[in-house]
């Protein structure tokens, strides 16, 4: 199996995409998996070729024949999730447990298989991409993360590539505990916010339950000195490897608006340099 | 009246909007429904916080009664309960508590029993009623804890709620039943992508909204250029000023320190009030 590692943060927008796309483009062989597949945008940076693409099923959605339905009212009494209202089904509340189907009279609901997303294979300029776009308002996106991350390591395995990077999503739910169970490294991306610190920490403990050593970034450290030093302490007390502190820098938005990986707007920049020591850190920590 | 602020791309400022609104306007209600990474008592300085916890119905097995027959195991479209050769074994985490396997037990040898799945926490802050859900860490599923904050709603009240990021299931529970759709965005590609899958789901949804846009000046013009495109109205534009940034940084809401925001603000719930009318 090859080596995961997963950028993630807890908090929304501090530059986990920013910074998974600055490593694909200084790493020599990767293999790339963006697991936010709610709002992947990996795809922006890295204008992935698209070899293949397969429909993700998992999971079913009840439906009801209204010829049959004499609307008794025993399925919106049983439903937990608020989705059955006879002759109706509202498909998006729908979980497809199919307790609706199983207690109606009539024989009226049938479960129907249910397309809720869609995985990519796909070749970039930095390597071989697995991706994936949950469509909306669907559940199961854990399901979908670890089908993006089982074909990673297919990919992997067939090219010889030991390692991949993986580009997580915001929060500590169902689709990040799919990123980041059994991976060797959790690289969190944070910025010294309190809301920043505040869910760092919840992302770290989180972490620490799954026993994936964590390693942290703090983003635009300068905006705020106290709290990127209350992250350093953080970091000592809790035995995270503090990876490096990044200045906020307007570059950093223009390379994005460029579509470009930092590395490549700004190749001689110092953020640039720090990226390239982070990213053979993180290959000595493995 | 319930005005949700979301966004596709997360870090956008869905808080910051919320928070300085709801100060703005006074005497509401305000639902964090970000329950992974609740961020709204932040930059709030709760007072006296009441907690509740949350629970969810779980299957436990009597082992004695059951005969293995494995209806429930056949059962579980998650695959959360398991029949063995021995014994029956439930994985909690991954239950959505359907009430399936308690069904179709013909022994009835399954009984629910409430599990701690996170908290429900209660506050009152100067004139806003504050309430925020904390999934509990190593959990997966936030919808039954975001049902649970969206309890507290006051239907004859100004009832203001943060999102999570995203499109997913936690999201449009979050969004579901309200009057207005406040999306918060960035003027960059990932902020225009995010706020382009947002807008698909919001009009599957059928509920008035608009846009507004935060750290203007940062990116480019292609989010002015798609909202005039799709006639979707910027309610608002907050210029990218490094004060706001710092203040946010120090948990300390922007209204509080720059006053003649809260004219814009209470500018917007008038603008929302007008184009939820028009909706009607």
């Amino acid at each position: 199996m090859a080596t995961e590692i997963a950028i993630i943060s807890g908090k929304g927008g501090t530059g986990k995409t920013t910074f998974s796309a600055a490593f694909a483009a200084l790493a020599e062989t990767i293999v790339i998996a963006d697991c936010d597949v709610d709002a992947p945008d990996m795809h922006i940076l890295l204008q992935p070729d698209v070899k293949q693409t397969l429909e993700f099923q998992s999971s079913k959605v009840a439906t009801i024949d209204k010829d049959l339905c004499t609307e008794c009212g025993i399925c919106s009494e049983n439903c937990r999730f608020g989705a059955a209202h006879a002759p109706e089904i509202n498909a998006i509340a729908c979980e497809g447990c199919g307790v609706c189907a199983y207690l109606c009279p009539e024989k009226a609901i049938t479960m129907k298989d249910r397309v809720s997303g869609i995985l990519h294979s796909s070749e970039t300029r930095f390597g071989p991409m697995s991706h994936a776009k949950l469509l909306p308002g669907e559940g199961n996106s854990g399901k979908l993360v670890t089908d993006v991350r089982r074909q990673a390591q297919e990919v992997a395995k067939e090219r010889g590539i030991d390692r991949i990077l993986i580009d997580g999503s915001p929060g500590i739910g169902c689709p990040v505990i799919a990123t980041v169970t059994g991976i060797s490294l959790g690289v969190i991306v944070t910025e010294p916010t309190m809301s920043g610190i505040h869910d760092m920490n919840r992302v770290a403990e989180l972490l620490g339950r799954f026993r994936v050593p964590a390693a942290v970034i703090v983003n635009k450290y300068d905006l705020n000195l106290e709290n990127t030093e209350k992250i350093r302490k953080y970091c000592d007390e809790n035995g995270l490897l503090l990876l490096g502190n990044v200045p906020f820098d307007s570059s950093m938005t223009k390379s994005m608006v460029a579509a470009k990986t930092y590395p490549e707007y700004a190749p001689n920049h110092e953020i640039t340099d720090l990226m390239r020591i982070m990213w053979s850190r993180i290959g000595d920590i493995l | 009246m319930i005005i949700t602020v979301a966004s596709g791309k997360g870090g956008t400022g869905k808080t910051t909007v919320a928070v300085n609104m709801a100060l703005s306007i006074g005497h509401v209600n305000l639902l964090d429904c970000d329950v992974e990474e609740p961020n709204v008592h932040t930059l709030l300085k709760a007072g006296v916080v009441r907690t509740k916890e949350v629970l969810l119905p779980t299957p436990v097995v009597d082992q004695e009664a059951c005969t293995l027959c494995g209806k429930c195991g056949e059962f579980c479209e998650f695959n959360a309960i398991f029949v063995g050769k021995k014994k029956v074994v439930v994985y909690p985490e991954i239950c959505h508590s359907c009430g399936g396997c308690k069904l179709v037990c013909p022994e009835r040898a399954i009984e629910e029993v409430g599990r701690v799945i996170g908290k429900i926490h209660q506050t009152d802050v100067q004139s806003i009623h504050l309430v925020y859900g904390e999934l509990k860490i190593g959990e997966p599923l936030a919808t039954p804890i975001i049902k649970a904050v969206k309890k507290a709603l006051s239907p004859e009240g100004i009832n203001i709620l943060d999102a999570p990021p995203g499109t997913a299931c936690p999201v449009i529970e979050t969004m579901e039943e309200s009057d207005f759709l406040v999306l918060v965005t960035e003027p960059t590609p990932f902020g225009l992508h995010d706020l382009a899958m947002a807008v698909d789901v919001v009009k599957q949804l059928g509920i008035p909204h608009g846009v507004i846009v935060n750290r203007a000046g940062i990116g480019d013009s292609s989010v002015q250029e798609y909202c005039n495109e799709n006639e979707i109205p910027i309610l608002m534009e907050i210029p990218f000023d490094r004060e706001i940034a710092e203040l946010y940084s120090r948990g300390i809401p922007f209204v509080e320190r720059m006053p003649e925001w809260r004219t814009q603000f209470l500018g917007l719930f008038e603008s929302i009030k007008g184009l939820m009318n028009d909706g009607n």
